[in-house]
Protein backbone atom coordinates (compact mmCIF):
# COMPACT_ATOMS: atom_id res chain seq x y z
CA UNK A 1 0.00 0.00 0.00
CA UNK A 2 1.43 3.48 -0.91
CA UNK A 3 -1.45 5.45 -1.41
CA UNK A 4 -1.63 7.53 1.79
CA UNK A 5 1.11 9.30 4.35
CA UNK A 6 0.98 10.83 8.24
CA UNK A 7 2.64 14.50 6.62
CA UNK A 8 1.96 16.17 10.43
CA UNK A 9 1.57 15.03 14.19
CA UNK A 10 1.36 17.06 17.37
CA UNK A 11 0.96 16.02 21.02
CA UNK A 12 0.86 17.51 24.39
CA UNK A 13 3.13 16.42 27.47
CA UNK A 14 2.08 13.59 29.12
CA UNK A 15 0.97 14.90 32.12
CA UNK A 16 -0.53 13.05 35.62
CA UNK A 17 -3.14 16.23 36.09
CA UNK A 18 -3.37 18.50 33.46
CA UNK A 19 -5.59 20.49 35.93
CA UNK A 20 -5.62 23.80 34.20
CA UNK A 21 -6.46 22.28 30.95
CA UNK A 22 -9.92 21.77 29.55
CA UNK A 23 -10.37 18.73 26.68
CA UNK A 24 -10.46 21.25 24.20
CA UNK A 25 -7.48 22.95 25.31
CA UNK A 26 -5.62 20.17 25.16
CA UNK A 27 -6.81 19.33 21.58
CA UNK A 28 -6.14 22.71 20.72
CA UNK A 29 -2.17 22.14 21.54
CA UNK A 30 -2.19 18.97 19.60
CA UNK A 31 -4.09 20.22 16.46
CA UNK A 32 -2.18 23.58 16.10
CA UNK A 33 1.20 21.75 16.32
CA UNK A 34 -0.09 19.12 13.81
CA UNK A 35 -0.44 21.40 11.67
CA UNK A 36 2.42 23.71 12.09
CA UNK A 37 4.18 20.39 11.70
CA UNK A 38 2.45 19.61 8.38
CA UNK A 39 2.61 23.32 7.50
CA UNK A 40 -1.02 23.76 6.95
CA UNK A 41 -3.30 25.84 7.62
CA UNK A 42 -6.88 24.13 8.58
CA UNK A 43 -8.14 25.00 5.60
CA UNK A 44 -6.49 22.68 3.93
CA UNK A 45 -8.09 20.12 6.42
CA UNK A 46 -10.50 18.04 4.69
CA UNK A 47 -12.31 16.10 6.92
CA UNK A 48 -11.51 15.02 10.68
CA UNK A 49 -11.59 12.54 12.91
CA UNK A 50 -11.88 12.85 16.85
CA UNK A 51 -11.55 10.24 18.92
CA UNK A 52 -13.08 9.53 22.85
CA UNK A 53 -14.63 7.78 25.29
CA UNK A 54 -17.96 8.83 26.79
CA UNK A 55 -17.59 6.92 29.88
CA UNK A 56 -13.87 8.50 30.51
CA UNK A 57 -15.15 12.32 29.44
CA UNK A 58 -18.40 11.67 31.17
CA UNK A 59 -20.41 13.22 28.88
CA UNK A 60 -22.59 12.28 25.75
CA UNK A 61 -21.25 12.60 22.54
CA UNK A 62 -18.00 13.25 24.08
CA UNK A 63 -16.66 14.77 20.34
CA UNK A 64 -18.26 17.64 20.77
CA UNK A 65 -16.26 18.88 23.64
CA UNK A 66 -13.53 19.48 20.89
CA UNK A 67 -15.54 20.19 18.02
CA UNK A 68 -14.17 23.91 17.86
CA UNK A 69 -10.72 23.26 18.95
CA UNK A 70 -10.41 20.31 16.08
CA UNK A 71 -11.59 22.97 13.46
CA UNK A 72 -14.53 20.32 12.70
CA UNK A 73 -17.27 23.51 12.13
CA UNK A 74 -18.80 23.32 8.68
CA UNK A 75 -16.55 20.16 7.87
CA UNK A 76 -17.56 16.40 7.78
CA UNK A 77 -16.62 15.41 10.99
CA UNK A 78 -17.01 11.95 12.81
CA UNK A 79 -15.88 10.50 16.14
CA UNK A 80 -14.43 7.45 16.77
CA UNK A 81 -14.55 5.89 20.49
CA UNK A 82 -12.28 3.76 21.28
CA UNK A 83 -8.24 4.07 21.07
CA UNK A 84 -6.69 6.74 19.04
CA UNK A 85 -5.15 3.68 16.17
CA UNK A 86 -8.71 2.64 15.44
CA UNK A 87 -9.78 6.31 14.79
CA UNK A 88 -6.78 7.11 12.58
CA UNK A 89 -7.83 3.94 10.79
CA UNK A 90 -11.31 5.05 10.12
CA UNK A 91 -9.50 8.62 8.93
CA UNK A 92 -6.98 6.56 6.50
CA UNK A 93 -10.25 5.01 5.09
CA UNK A 94 -11.80 8.65 4.18
CA UNK A 95 -9.08 9.38 2.44
CA UNK A 96 -8.62 6.31 0.74
CA UNK A 97 -11.95 6.06 -0.57
CA UNK A 98 -11.10 9.10 -2.68
CA UNK A 99 -14.02 11.63 -1.09
CA UNK A 100 -11.00 13.78 0.74
CA UNK A 101 -7.71 14.36 0.49
CA UNK A 102 -6.53 15.21 4.14
CA UNK A 103 -7.84 13.85 7.26
CA UNK A 104 -7.15 15.25 11.02
CA UNK A 105 -7.19 12.54 13.27
CA UNK A 106 -7.35 13.78 17.41
CA UNK A 107 -7.38 11.66 20.46
CA UNK A 108 -7.61 13.07 23.87
CA UNK A 109 -8.39 11.63 27.53
CA UNK A 110 -7.94 13.08 30.94
CA UNK A 111 -7.65 10.09 33.08
CA UNK A 112 -7.41 12.33 35.91
CA UNK A 113 -10.49 13.85 36.15
CA UNK A 114 -12.67 10.59 37.43
CA UNK A 115 -11.92 6.97 38.54
CA UNK A 116 -10.52 4.55 36.23
CA UNK A 117 -11.30 1.16 38.22
CA UNK A 118 -15.19 1.91 37.92
CA UNK A 119 -15.27 3.38 34.22
CA UNK A 120 -13.08 -0.10 32.91
CA UNK A 121 -15.73 -2.06 35.44
CA UNK A 122 -18.12 -0.72 32.88
CA UNK A 123 -16.74 -2.33 30.16
CA UNK A 124 -17.56 -5.69 31.50
CA UNK A 125 -21.22 -7.34 30.57
CA UNK A 126 -23.73 -5.92 32.25
CA UNK A 127 -25.82 -8.71 33.03
CA UNK A 128 -23.27 -11.60 33.56
CA UNK A 129 -20.42 -10.32 34.83
CA UNK A 130 -20.06 -6.30 35.81
CA UNK A 131 -21.22 -7.13 39.53
CA UNK A 132 -18.09 -9.12 40.34
CA UNK A 133 -16.18 -6.02 40.30
CA UNK A 134 -13.47 -6.40 38.04
CA UNK A 135 -11.86 -3.63 36.12
CA UNK A 136 -8.70 -3.73 33.75
CA UNK A 137 -6.36 -3.99 36.20
CA UNK A 138 -7.63 -7.05 37.67
CA UNK A 139 -8.81 -8.99 34.23
CA UNK A 140 -5.05 -8.28 32.54
CA UNK A 141 -3.26 -9.14 35.89
CA UNK A 142 -5.59 -12.77 35.05
CA UNK A 143 -4.13 -12.38 31.57
CA UNK A 144 -0.52 -11.79 32.98
CA UNK A 145 -0.76 -15.04 35.34
CA UNK A 146 -2.19 -17.38 32.00
CA UNK A 147 0.55 -15.65 29.77
CA UNK A 148 3.58 -16.20 32.16
CA UNK A 149 2.17 -19.40 33.42
CA UNK A 150 2.04 -20.72 29.68
CA UNK A 151 5.43 -18.74 28.75
CA UNK A 152 7.55 -19.32 32.13
CA UNK A 153 7.94 -15.78 31.85
CA UNK A 154 9.04 -14.57 35.49
CA UNK A 155 8.02 -11.79 37.53
CA UNK A 156 11.58 -10.32 37.76
CA UNK A 157 11.72 -10.43 33.70
CA UNK A 158 8.14 -8.53 33.57
CA UNK A 159 9.96 -6.06 35.60
CA UNK A 160 12.54 -5.52 33.49
CA UNK A 161 10.17 -3.66 30.75
CA UNK A 162 9.39 -1.40 33.50
CA UNK A 163 13.03 -0.88 33.88
CA UNK A 164 13.60 -0.21 30.81
CA UNK A 165 10.77 2.06 29.46
CA UNK A 166 10.79 4.47 32.37
CA UNK A 167 14.51 4.22 31.74
CA UNK A 168 13.58 5.39 27.78
CA UNK A 169 11.71 7.97 28.93
CA UNK A 170 14.25 10.11 30.86
CA UNK A 171 15.11 10.71 26.61
CA UNK A 172 11.75 11.74 26.08
CA UNK A 173 10.88 15.57 27.33
CA UNK A 174 6.53 14.84 26.43
CA UNK A 175 6.51 11.82 28.98
CA UNK A 176 5.16 11.77 32.36
CA UNK A 177 7.12 9.46 34.30
CA UNK A 178 11.02 9.11 33.64
CA UNK A 179 12.60 7.09 36.28
CA UNK A 180 15.71 5.39 36.73
CA UNK A 181 14.77 2.20 38.66
CA UNK A 182 15.93 -1.27 39.05
CA UNK A 183 14.00 -4.78 39.10
CA UNK A 184 14.20 -5.14 42.79
CA UNK A 185 12.13 -1.30 42.86
CA UNK A 186 9.49 -3.08 40.56
CA UNK A 187 9.59 -6.15 42.92
CA UNK A 188 9.35 -4.00 46.30
CA UNK A 189 6.31 -1.82 45.13
CA UNK A 190 2.80 -2.08 46.22
CA UNK A 191 1.32 -5.85 45.02
CA UNK A 192 -2.14 -4.54 42.97
CA UNK A 193 -3.29 -7.23 41.78
CA UNK A 194 -1.10 -10.69 41.78
CA UNK A 195 1.26 -10.59 39.76
CA UNK A 196 0.98 -7.01 38.62
CA UNK A 197 3.02 -4.39 40.83
CA UNK A 198 2.31 -1.05 40.57
CA UNK A 199 6.04 -0.36 38.38
CA UNK A 200 4.02 -3.26 36.17
CA UNK A 201 1.38 -0.54 35.87
CA UNK A 202 0.78 2.36 33.67
CA UNK A 203 -0.01 5.30 35.77
CA UNK A 204 -3.32 7.50 35.11
CA UNK A 205 -2.24 10.63 32.46
CA UNK A 206 -3.75 13.34 30.72
CA UNK A 207 -2.93 13.81 27.62
CA UNK A 208 -3.70 14.43 23.26
CA UNK A 209 -2.27 13.34 20.32
CA UNK A 210 -3.49 14.61 16.70
CA UNK A 211 -2.09 13.40 13.23
CA UNK A 212 -2.79 14.27 9.48
CA UNK A 213 -3.53 11.57 7.31
CA UNK A 214 -2.92 12.74 3.25
CA UNK A 215 -3.58 10.80 -0.19
CA UNK A 216 -0.34 10.87 -2.10
CA UNK A 217 -1.39 13.75 -4.01
CA UNK A 218 -1.46 15.43 -1.31
CA UNK A 219 1.45 14.09 0.74
CA UNK A 220 3.99 16.04 -0.62
CA UNK A 221 2.49 19.55 -1.23
CA UNK A 222 2.67 20.42 2.28
CA UNK A 223 6.31 19.80 3.77
CA UNK A 224 8.78 17.46 2.46
CA UNK A 225 8.70 14.51 5.46
CA UNK A 226 6.07 12.15 4.50
CA UNK A 227 5.98 9.18 6.55
CA UNK A 228 3.80 6.23 3.77
CA UNK A 229 1.64 4.06 5.47
CA UNK A 230 2.50 0.66 4.23
CA UNK A 231 0.12 -1.60 6.13
CA UNK A 232 -2.44 -1.41 8.22
CA UNK A 233 -4.90 -3.88 9.83
CA UNK A 234 -7.47 -4.47 12.89
CA UNK A 235 -8.81 -7.49 14.08
CA UNK A 236 -11.29 -7.64 17.26
CA UNK A 237 -11.17 -10.98 19.33
CA UNK A 238 -14.34 -12.85 21.33
CA UNK A 239 -15.67 -10.44 23.71
CA UNK A 240 -15.85 -12.60 26.84
CA UNK A 241 -12.65 -13.28 28.58
CA UNK A 242 -13.49 -16.73 29.42
CA UNK A 243 -14.15 -17.44 25.34
CA UNK A 244 -10.84 -16.64 24.51
CA UNK A 245 -7.21 -18.44 25.65
CA UNK A 246 -6.07 -15.24 27.42
CA UNK A 247 -2.34 -16.05 27.21
CA UNK A 248 -2.43 -15.49 23.81
CA UNK A 249 -3.20 -12.35 21.41
CA UNK A 250 -5.11 -14.61 18.20
CA UNK A 251 -6.74 -11.19 17.25
CA UNK A 252 -3.03 -8.86 17.36
CA UNK A 253 -1.43 -12.02 15.25
CA UNK A 254 -3.95 -11.94 12.71
CA UNK A 255 -4.05 -7.99 12.36
CA UNK A 256 -0.25 -8.05 12.42
CA UNK A 257 -0.10 -10.48 9.60
CA UNK A 258 -2.39 -8.74 7.16
CA UNK A 259 -0.47 -5.43 8.34
CA UNK A 260 2.39 -7.12 7.30
CA UNK A 261 1.00 -8.89 4.18
CA UNK A 262 0.09 -5.34 3.16
CA UNK A 263 3.30 -3.65 3.15
CA UNK A 264 5.33 -6.55 1.84
CA UNK A 265 7.05 -7.83 4.89
CA UNK A 266 8.17 -11.68 4.81
CA UNK A 267 10.50 -11.74 7.70
CA UNK A 268 9.25 -8.65 10.03
CA UNK A 269 12.20 -9.89 12.45
CA UNK A 270 14.74 -8.53 10.31
CA UNK A 271 12.81 -5.73 8.28
CA UNK A 272 11.20 -3.90 11.64
CA UNK A 273 13.51 -1.63 13.02
CA UNK A 274 11.17 -0.19 15.72
CA UNK A 275 8.05 -0.54 17.55
CA UNK A 276 6.04 1.27 19.60
CA UNK A 277 3.73 -1.14 21.23
CA UNK A 278 0.83 -0.71 23.56
CA UNK A 279 2.22 -1.49 27.15
CA UNK A 280 -0.22 -0.94 29.51
CA UNK A 281 1.61 -3.64 31.25
CA UNK A 282 4.50 -5.06 31.44
CA UNK A 283 3.86 -8.01 30.57
CA UNK A 284 1.71 -6.96 27.52
CA UNK A 285 4.98 -5.67 25.61
CA UNK A 286 6.30 -9.26 26.04
CA UNK A 287 3.10 -10.84 24.77
CA UNK A 288 2.69 -8.49 21.69
CA UNK A 289 5.63 -8.69 20.77
CA UNK A 290 5.57 -12.36 20.30
CA UNK A 291 1.99 -12.38 18.93
CA UNK A 292 2.99 -9.65 16.42
CA UNK A 293 6.28 -11.88 15.10
CA UNK A 294 8.68 -10.01 16.02
CA UNK A 295 10.12 -12.61 18.65
CA UNK A 296 9.53 -16.28 18.89
CA UNK A 297 6.64 -17.33 21.17
CA UNK A 298 7.48 -17.27 24.92
CA UNK A 299 11.26 -16.03 24.16
CA UNK A 300 10.54 -12.46 24.76
CA UNK A 301 12.12 -12.24 28.25
CA UNK A 302 15.18 -14.20 27.04
CA UNK A 303 15.47 -11.25 24.35
CA UNK A 304 15.07 -8.65 26.90
CA UNK A 305 17.38 -9.19 29.76
CA UNK A 306 20.09 -9.44 26.34
CA UNK A 307 19.08 -5.81 25.76
CA UNK A 308 17.35 -6.72 22.35
CA UNK A 309 14.49 -4.55 23.10
CA UNK A 310 16.73 -1.57 24.18
CA UNK A 311 17.26 1.69 21.69
CA UNK A 312 21.05 0.54 20.31
CA UNK A 313 19.24 -3.40 20.09
CA UNK A 314 18.44 -4.98 17.43
CA UNK A 315 14.83 -4.18 17.83
CA UNK A 316 14.38 -0.98 19.88
CA UNK A 317 11.23 -1.48 21.50
CA UNK A 318 8.85 1.95 23.04
CA UNK A 319 11.98 3.83 22.80
CA UNK A 320 9.71 6.73 23.69
CA UNK A 321 9.62 5.51 27.12
CA UNK A 322 5.84 3.40 26.35
CA UNK A 323 3.01 3.92 28.11
CA UNK A 324 4.21 2.74 31.74
CA UNK A 325 5.55 6.31 31.57
CA UNK A 326 2.37 7.71 30.47
CA UNK A 327 -0.84 6.09 29.55
CA UNK A 328 -3.44 8.93 28.33
CA UNK A 329 -6.32 6.50 27.78
CA UNK A 330 -7.46 7.14 23.88
CA UNK A 331 -4.44 9.40 22.75
CA UNK A 332 -2.46 6.32 23.76
CA UNK A 333 -2.37 4.20 20.24
CA UNK A 334 -2.17 7.71 18.00
CA UNK A 335 0.92 8.44 20.16
CA UNK A 336 2.40 5.42 19.43
CA UNK A 337 1.87 6.15 15.30
CA UNK A 338 3.48 9.67 16.28
CA UNK A 339 6.53 8.51 18.16
CA UNK A 340 6.89 5.95 15.19
CA UNK A 341 6.71 9.24 12.86
CA UNK A 342 9.46 10.74 14.08
CA UNK A 343 11.76 7.68 14.45
CA UNK A 344 11.32 7.51 10.78
CA UNK A 345 11.95 11.63 10.06
CA UNK A 346 15.29 11.07 12.38
CA UNK A 347 13.36 13.57 15.13
CA UNK A 348 13.44 11.68 18.03
CA UNK A 349 15.63 13.29 19.66
CA UNK A 350 17.94 11.56 22.27
CA UNK A 351 15.98 8.67 21.92
CA UNK A 352 16.36 8.31 18.12
CA UNK A 353 16.55 4.56 16.95
CA UNK A 354 19.73 5.37 14.36
CA UNK A 355 19.03 4.23 10.69
CA UNK A 356 14.97 3.28 11.44
CA UNK A 357 13.11 3.54 8.17
CA UNK A 358 10.11 0.31 8.77
CA UNK A 359 8.52 1.08 12.21
CA UNK A 360 5.23 -0.57 13.59
CA UNK A 361 2.61 0.86 15.75
CA UNK A 362 -0.13 -0.72 17.62
CA UNK A 363 -3.18 0.32 19.69
CA UNK A 364 -5.30 -1.73 22.06
CA UNK A 365 -8.93 -1.34 22.36
CA UNK A 366 -11.17 -3.55 25.06
CA UNK A 367 -10.66 -5.46 27.93
CA UNK A 368 -7.10 -7.57 28.43
CA UNK A 369 -6.42 -6.54 24.62
CA UNK A 370 -9.37 -8.09 23.02
CA UNK A 371 -8.81 -5.75 19.66
CA UNK A 372 -5.88 -4.67 18.39
CA UNK A 373 -4.98 -2.12 15.54
CA UNK A 374 -1.37 -2.40 13.78
CA UNK A 375 0.20 -0.01 11.38
CA UNK A 376 3.29 -0.45 9.93
CA UNK A 377 4.90 3.08 8.74
CA UNK A 378 7.60 3.74 6.31
CA UNK A 379 10.11 6.37 5.09
CA UNK A 380 10.36 5.59 1.55
CA UNK A 381 7.35 5.56 -0.45
CA UNK B 1 3.29 36.29 29.35
CA UNK B 2 2.08 36.10 33.32
CA UNK B 3 0.57 33.49 33.87
CA UNK B 4 -2.60 34.92 36.03
CA UNK B 5 -3.58 31.21 37.83
CA UNK B 6 -0.20 30.81 38.80
CA UNK B 7 -0.99 31.03 42.60
CA UNK B 8 -4.73 30.54 42.38
CA UNK B 9 -6.30 26.99 42.98
CA UNK B 10 -7.92 25.90 40.02
CA UNK B 11 -11.71 25.89 39.24
CA UNK B 12 -12.91 22.35 39.58
CA UNK B 13 -15.96 21.31 39.09
CA UNK B 14 -17.32 18.49 40.62
CA UNK B 15 -20.27 16.36 38.98
CA UNK B 16 -21.49 12.62 38.31
CA UNK B 17 -23.12 10.51 36.15
CA UNK B 18 -26.44 8.68 37.74
CA UNK B 19 -28.44 7.27 35.62
CA UNK B 20 -30.34 3.81 36.13
CA UNK B 21 -31.15 1.70 33.88
CA UNK B 22 -33.34 -1.63 33.76
CA UNK B 23 -31.88 -3.78 31.05
CA UNK B 24 -34.18 -6.88 29.65
CA UNK B 25 -31.73 -9.49 30.54
CA UNK B 26 -32.88 -11.83 27.60
CA UNK B 27 -34.16 -15.12 26.72
CA UNK B 28 -30.34 -16.89 27.04
CA UNK B 29 -29.63 -14.84 30.40
CA UNK B 30 -32.97 -15.38 31.85
CA UNK B 31 -33.41 -19.36 31.85
CA UNK B 32 -29.31 -19.18 32.87
CA UNK B 33 -30.33 -17.31 35.86
CA UNK B 34 -33.94 -19.07 36.53
CA UNK B 35 -32.13 -22.19 36.39
CA UNK B 36 -29.14 -20.83 39.20
CA UNK B 37 -32.33 -19.75 41.51
CA UNK B 38 -34.91 -22.32 41.26
CA UNK B 39 -32.69 -25.51 40.85
CA UNK B 40 -28.82 -24.45 41.87
CA UNK B 41 -28.62 -25.89 38.21
CA UNK B 42 -25.25 -24.31 35.97
CA UNK B 43 -27.15 -24.47 31.93
CA UNK B 44 -24.56 -23.55 28.95
CA UNK B 45 -25.54 -23.37 25.19
CA UNK B 46 -24.37 -25.49 22.78
CA UNK B 47 -23.50 -24.37 19.14
CA UNK B 48 -25.60 -26.21 16.33
CA UNK B 49 -22.15 -26.35 14.38
CA UNK B 50 -18.60 -26.40 16.53
CA UNK B 51 -20.37 -28.17 19.22
CA UNK B 52 -18.64 -25.86 22.24
CA UNK B 53 -20.44 -25.45 25.49
CA UNK B 54 -20.85 -21.55 26.58
CA UNK B 55 -21.57 -20.73 29.81
CA UNK B 56 -22.24 -18.23 30.67
CA UNK B 57 -24.48 -19.01 28.03
CA UNK B 58 -24.78 -17.10 24.75
CA UNK B 59 -27.55 -16.96 22.45
CA UNK B 60 -24.83 -16.64 18.95
CA UNK B 61 -21.94 -18.52 18.83
CA UNK B 62 -18.44 -16.01 17.98
CA UNK B 63 -16.23 -18.35 16.45
CA UNK B 64 -19.69 -19.62 13.76
CA UNK B 65 -22.03 -16.85 13.41
CA UNK B 66 -24.47 -19.72 14.29
CA UNK B 67 -27.53 -19.87 17.18
CA UNK B 68 -26.69 -22.08 19.96
CA UNK B 69 -29.93 -23.76 20.12
CA UNK B 70 -29.26 -26.55 22.71
CA UNK B 71 -29.07 -26.17 26.40
CA UNK B 72 -26.87 -28.13 28.34
CA UNK B 73 -26.15 -29.05 31.92
CA UNK B 74 -22.74 -28.22 33.39
CA UNK B 75 -21.33 -29.79 36.32
CA UNK B 76 -20.30 -27.42 39.08
CA UNK B 77 -17.38 -28.45 39.37
CA UNK B 78 -14.40 -27.38 37.23
CA UNK B 79 -10.95 -26.46 36.78
CA UNK B 80 -9.04 -23.19 36.93
CA UNK B 81 -7.86 -21.50 33.82
CA UNK B 82 -6.31 -18.51 35.38
CA UNK B 83 -7.00 -15.66 38.89
CA UNK B 84 -6.02 -13.07 40.32
CA UNK B 85 -5.78 -11.94 44.11
CA UNK B 86 -6.66 -8.62 44.36
CA UNK B 87 -4.12 -6.66 47.02
CA UNK B 88 -4.86 -3.22 46.83
CA UNK B 89 -9.11 -1.64 47.27
CA UNK B 90 -9.48 -0.87 43.91
CA UNK B 91 -12.96 1.19 43.45
CA UNK B 92 -14.95 -0.90 41.51
CA UNK B 93 -14.65 -3.81 44.07
CA UNK B 94 -17.45 -4.80 45.74
CA UNK B 95 -15.88 -6.60 49.27
CA UNK B 96 -12.90 -6.05 50.80
CA UNK B 97 -9.51 -6.99 49.52
CA UNK B 98 -8.05 -9.51 49.35
CA UNK B 99 -10.22 -10.48 46.44
CA UNK B 100 -9.67 -13.52 44.26
CA UNK B 101 -10.80 -13.54 40.95
CA UNK B 102 -10.76 -17.04 38.72
CA UNK B 103 -11.58 -18.10 35.54
CA UNK B 104 -13.27 -21.79 35.76
CA UNK B 105 -14.11 -24.34 33.18
CA UNK B 106 -16.31 -26.13 34.28
CA UNK B 107 -17.04 -29.86 33.32
CA UNK B 108 -18.73 -30.11 30.05
CA UNK B 109 -17.71 -26.23 29.16
CA UNK B 110 -15.87 -25.33 26.37
CA UNK B 111 -15.30 -21.75 27.71
CA UNK B 112 -14.11 -19.93 31.35
CA UNK B 113 -16.97 -18.84 33.82
CA UNK B 114 -15.45 -15.71 35.65
CA UNK B 115 -16.14 -15.96 39.27
CA UNK B 116 -15.10 -15.44 43.17
CA UNK B 117 -12.78 -18.29 44.93
CA UNK B 118 -13.01 -18.42 48.74
CA UNK B 119 -11.61 -21.01 51.19
CA UNK B 120 -8.06 -21.01 49.79
CA UNK B 121 -4.72 -19.57 51.11
CA UNK B 122 -3.21 -17.20 48.48
CA UNK B 123 -0.55 -19.14 48.45
CA UNK B 124 -2.23 -22.54 47.56
CA UNK B 125 -3.94 -21.46 44.35
CA UNK B 126 -3.02 -22.93 41.32
CA UNK B 127 -3.57 -23.06 37.98
CA UNK B 128 -5.19 -26.28 36.52
CA UNK B 129 -6.49 -26.84 40.47
CA UNK B 130 -10.13 -28.33 41.16
CA UNK B 131 -12.58 -26.03 42.09
CA UNK B 132 -16.59 -26.15 43.08
CA UNK B 133 -19.48 -23.70 43.17
CA UNK B 134 -21.19 -22.96 46.37
CA UNK B 135 -24.40 -21.65 46.10
CA UNK B 136 -25.97 -19.34 48.35
CA UNK B 137 -29.44 -20.48 50.25
CA UNK B 138 -30.54 -17.50 49.64
CA UNK B 139 -31.22 -16.95 46.38
CA UNK B 140 -32.32 -14.39 43.74
CA UNK B 141 -31.49 -14.81 40.06
CA UNK B 142 -27.94 -13.36 39.80
CA UNK B 143 -24.38 -14.35 39.13
CA UNK B 144 -23.75 -13.66 43.02
CA UNK B 145 -26.53 -17.04 43.50
CA UNK B 146 -23.02 -18.54 43.02
CA UNK B 147 -21.52 -17.13 46.70
CA UNK B 148 -17.60 -18.36 45.04
CA UNK B 149 -15.88 -21.25 44.22
CA UNK B 150 -13.80 -23.20 46.56
CA UNK B 151 -11.37 -25.95 46.52
CA UNK B 152 -12.03 -29.43 46.14
CA UNK B 153 -9.58 -32.60 46.16
ZN1 LIG C 1 -19.73 -22.58 16.94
Amino acid sequence: MENAAIIGIGMTKIEANKVRETFADMVWEAVNKALNDAQMTINDIDNIITTSNDFWDGRTISCMAVGDASGARNKNVSCVEGDGTFGAFYGLTRVLSGSYGTTLVTAHSKGSESISSLITNAAFDPIYDRSLGMDMITACAMQATAYMYRTGTTSKQIAQVSVKNHGNAKNNPMSQLPMDITVEDVLNSEMISDPLHKLDCSPVSDGCCAIIIANKDRALKYNDKPVWIKGVSFCSDSYFLGDRDLSKAASLTKATNAAYKMAGINNPKDEIQVAELYDAFTYQELMWLEAMGLCDDGKGSELLENKYFDIGGKLPVNPSGGLLSGHPVIAAGLIRIAEIVKQLRGEAGKYQVHGAKLGVAQGVNGLAGQSHCVWVLGKEK
Amino acid sequence: MTDIFKDIEPMVYKSQINVPYSWWAGKTASKFFTELKENKKIMGTKCDKCSKVYVPPRKICPFCFKENQAWVELSDEGILLSYTIVRKQLASLPKKVPVIYGLIKLDGADTGLLHFIDEVLPKDIKIGMRLKACFLEERAGKIQDIGYFKPIN
